[in-house]
């Protein structure tokens, strides 16, 4: 019985503890449920991710009501993929979110981050594992009102305007979405997004579902924040708790980047949205901008969690430009950085938040000297940059690879070029922080800096030790993202 | 029924939605884009209500005496989104009331020439 | 109409005629959902719309300032090019786009019809808006109610727990009103009832949880209004509000997992009695309370967060 109503748990689990976070008032206790939460969700995604692989797709019926009546949830390879990094980062996160929350959130809102955390946890997953194109805004809402929530709840108060900026960007992408979910509702009467498919595949000319792909891809981008919209997410997670910079970084975009897969592929399928509608060559144009904006603008950063923030522009443009090729090597090379990204970027973060929390600060200053007074925090953010960079034996190496390969393939050697030109302003803003931390001298009282406590440590190194793990051990990783890549082109299973 | 009669109807929506949009990325005003926001949103209520529609239908409370009903699940859609976007306004509104405790100003240029000056 | 007030909108600079403006557009689109045979959606417009929006907004004037300040920098044409663009396209998708009320429209003919023509024999209740809403999607209502929960949530993290200031002792502002205090004495068991009555007989008519929650707020808020936020706190205490605002979540999701014991799948009533007609009448009855529960607490706690706020010393103001 429990077996059969896992998709269903994997988001009720956290939605119900949500409530109970926000009831049990002392921090520490919702601490505690919040990590059995995440953990049970954790469990509960590798165990459909296996079920998927071994017998395929699951459908499961809210209400017991048949699709498209009723809302579906649905599992394939893609989405069980993602449930695997929103869950796994989360657990990894909460794991450090007591040291860092206590020292950083005012005592009597720390149950409250909490329960912002859990519903946001609730938001992603919600939105990664529904099959109906209106449930997904509503997710997408929960998702995104608990980020400003949890962003607000930054010390700096930047943090309030960022978290303005952002619930403005947000509620308009989330306005777009919904206008372009309603124009695919008026042409075929139905929101079940299998439905959806197959009733749009004799529709391509109309240009009402043509105006509708328009507003769904505008309004996802705002989400994912590619070039040009990306302007609310440098500010957000710049002045977000270091918790929060690290559970978001590495997850919300991540599941924005799952919706413009879901919806690119599986609803519009991939004649129309590259064939009918030019969105081959936008993609590729506005990815390619983004790395070298975002890495370029990352170089003259001063705050480091800002500049993480504008790498994560350019390393989002990764992603889509591997989109943007639309054969299985190239997807294929888009899910593998979901995943690795997401190693890389949670795992930096939590060594930032390690440095705030004996530092009081995340400048380029504040690192100054932390190669001898906090090694191994350093080394953490030394490994965590060269897989950003995309070095041998790290993960973002074999993500990189398998894009360069599917460029190579459509003969596009010079986004071949590119790409690689891309890395070498990682090595240059990377660079910058191995200086200050193994060149430079800490003055005054930074000279007498501890390393981290092991509760920070010990998750951030998990992480980093992932990016080594799956950087050598490559074929879990790029098995399933092969297996997702192809069942999103509708090539086997 | 011609193009231009049959279609109306959307296009003064769309003009309603796109006043609202306008006010929400052009005005420096805090509390003015939240008013836009959701000017732009109950703009797309209406477009979805309107779509909902059946010529000579009633509401969708069943009545032996009725025939023909109006859609009832844009309605349903719409009451979500209704309330979604009234949680998303009050959000806006507590952030706004604390950046003017913090800054002293709910116009945007001046809390950026703050932020600069720091 | 409705164009009109928008466009005001736009070239008003004093925020009170602009947030009464927007009430009033609210409410005009509430009379236009009324044309459209959208009933519950009309009532909840009103209420929310015109109502708590409208009331939270001037919660935020009094707290901020009543005026925009003129521009300094010429208006960029950007935003200009963007909504132009925008709308465009917007006009572009409709030009094959079903014309209003054609009743072969798609949007009619797939899935619309099994609730029009099934949903009282599956589900047993007139109301067809209730039956999707609670039922056929019931999942969609219970990430309404999330939402709701978090936007409680917010506010609270914002605005709340700043403290106990010594401050807060403001004494009401009309409680020396002798008349308001009897009337609104008198009032307040009245909408009371009439919230509850909108809360049950959501099946039949328009109306349920939600509506029912925001009136009940509205009740609460009244009091609050004449006797004063000290009075109210006491009479509903903050940290009950806390508790309340998750007891709705629970109470809906508590019903969903109820039907997963029962062998069912989440969210699924048919397992909740023997007879599925009855299962179906209580899951609704259960859900609809849940997001009433919700709901209530959640505006309450709202107002009174805005209202604290403001009666916190000026100083801190800088």
């Amino acid at each position: 019985m429990i077996a059969s109503n896992l998709p269903a748990l994997q988001v009720v689990i956290p939605l119900l503890s949500a409530p109970l976070a926000l009831m049990l008032r002392r921090g520490t206790h919702s601490w505690v449920l919040a990590q059995l939460v995440c953990i049970a969700a954790l469990a509960i995604s590798i165990n459909l991710l296996q079920t998927v692989l071994a017998t395929g797709p699951i459908s499961y019926e809210m209400g017991g009501w048949a699709p498209p009546w009723g809302i579906e949830y649905y599992v394939d390879a893609v989405n069980a993929f993602v449930l695997l990094i929103v869950s796994g980062i989360g657990t990894i996160v909460m794991l450090a979110a007591r040291t860092s929350v206590a020292k950083e959130i005012a005592g009597d809102k720390q149950s409250l981050f909490y329960t912002a955390y859990l519903l946001c946890l609730t938001g992603l997953l919600g939105i990664t594992i529904t099959g109906d194109a209106f449930n997904i805004f509503v997710f997408l809402e929960i998702s995104s009102l608990s980020t400003y929530i949890l962003i607000s709840l930054g010390r700096d108060r930047r943090a309030l305007t960022a978290a303005f900026q952002y619930l403005i960007m947000g509620t308009i992408g989330a306005t777009f979405i919904l206008i372009g979910v309603g124009m695919l509702y008026m042409s075929t009467g139905t929101l079940n997004i299998l439905d959806l498919a197959e009733r749009l595949q004799p529709l391509s000319d109309s240009r009402t579902v043509q105006a509708g792909f328009a507003f769904v891809a505008v309004g996802v981008s705002l989400k994912l924040a590619l070039f040009p919209l990306h302007l609310w997410l440098p500010n957000a997670y710049a002045y977000a708790p270091s918790i929060a910079s690290a559970f978001l970084a590495a997850t919300a975009t991540k599941v924005a980047v799952y919706v413009m897969l879901r919806f690119f592929f599986t609803v519009f399928g991939v004649d129309f949205s590259f064939e009918v509608m030019p969105l081959g060559i936008i993609l590729a144009i506005l990815a390619i901008l983004a790395i070298f904006v975002g890495s370029a603008v990352a170089i003259f950063q001063d705050n480091v969690k800002r500049l993480l923030a504008y790498s994560s522009v350019a390393q989002i443009g990764y992603m889509i430009l591997g989109i943007s090729f639309a054969t299985v090597t190239g997807l294929t090379a888009a899910i593998l950085h979901l995943f690795n990204h997401a190693l890389m970027k949670g795992g930096l973060f939590l060594a930032l938040a390690a440095v705030f929390y004996r530092t009081g600060g995340v400048s380029v200053a504040h690192f100054r000297g932390l190669g001898k007074t906090m090694p191994w925090t350093m080394f953490a953010v030394v490994i965590g940059g060269l897989s950003l960079i995309g070095v041998p034996l790290t993960v973002g190496f074999v993500s990189k690879w398998y894009l360069v390969l599917g460029a190579l393939e459509l003969g596009y050697w010079w986004i071949a070029l590119l790409v690689l030109a891309g890395s070498l302003l990682a090595v240059i803003y990377v660079w910058k922080l191995v200086e200050a931390a193994y060149f430079q001298t800490a003055e005054g009282d930074a000279a007498s800096v501890r390393e981290a406590p092991l509760s920070l440590l010990v998750p951030a190194w998990i992480l980093i030790g992932a990016n080594i793990y799956f950087g050598i051990d490559t074929s879990l990783t790029t098995g399933v993202a092969r297996t997702a890549a192809a069942s999103l082109l509708g090539i086997g299973g | 029924m011609s193009t231009t009669l049959g279609l109306y109807n959307y296009w003064i929506v769309i003009f309603l939605m796109m006043v609202g949009f306008y006010v929400v990325i052009a005005h420096g005003n805090l509390i003015k884009k939240i008013v836009g926001l959701n000017i732009f949103q109950t703009s797309v209520f209406i477009l979805y209500i309107t779509m909902g529609k059946v010529a000579d239908g009633a509401a969708p409370i069943l009545d032996d005496s009725v025939t023909s009903y109006s859609n009832p699940l844009p309605h349903v859609l719409i009451l979500t989104a209704i309330v979604v976007g009234v949680a998303t306004t009050a959000l806006a509104l507590a952030l706004i009331v604390r950046i003017k405790e913090e800054y002293g100003t709910i116009e945007e240029d001046e809390i950026h020439s703050q932020d600069e000056s720091l | 109409m409705l164009a009109a007030t928008a466009l005001s909108v736009v070239f008003m600079r004093d925020l009170f005629t602009i947030v009464m403006l927007f009430g009033i557009y609210s409410l005009l689109s509430a009379g236009f959902f009324v044309d459209m045979d959208a009933v519950d959606v009309a009532l909840t417009e009103a209420a929310v719309g015109a109502g708590v929006t409208t009331m939270l907004m001037l919660g935020t004037l009094a707290l901020t300032s009543r005026k925009e300040k003129a521009h300094r920098k010429p208006a960029s044409m950007l935003p200009l090019a963007v909504v132009t663009i925008t709308g465009l396209v917007l006009i572009y998708g409709t030009l094959d786009m079903p014309y209003l009320g054609d009743p072969e429209a798609p949007v009619h003919q797939h899935v619309a019809p099994r609730y029009i023509e099934q949903s009282y024999d599956e589900i047993g209740l007139p109301n067809i808006v209730t039956s999707v809403l609670a039922s056929y999607r019931g999942f969609d209502t219970l990430g309404e109610v999330v939402v709701i929960f978090t936007a409680g949530l917010g506010v609270l993290t914002l605005l709340g727990l700043s403290g106990d200031s010594p401050h807060r002792a403001r004494p009401a502002a009309m409680a020396h009103h002798l008349v308001l205090r009897v009337i609104t004495r008198a009032l307040i068991p009245l909408i009371l009832i009439y919230a509850l009555y909108i809360q049950f007989h959501g099946d039949y008519g328009p109306g349920g949880g939600f509506q029912a929650g925001v009136i009940f707020g509205a009740a609460i808020i009244l009091y609050t209004l004449i006797f004063g936020l000290t009075k109210a706190e006491r009479v509903i205490a903050p940290l009950f509000l806390r508790y309340m605002m998750g007891a709705g979540v629970l109470i809906f999701a508590g019903t969903g997992v109820l039907a997963l014991l029962l062998g069912g799948n989440f969210l699924d009533y048919d397992y909740l009695a023997h007879d599925p007609l009855h299962g179906q009448h209580y899951g609704i009855l259960a859900v609809e309370f849940g997001v009433g529960v919700t709901v209530t607490a959640v505006i309450i706690s709202i107002f009174f967060n805005f209202t604290g706020r403001g009666d916190q010393p000026k100083e801190e103001e800088r």
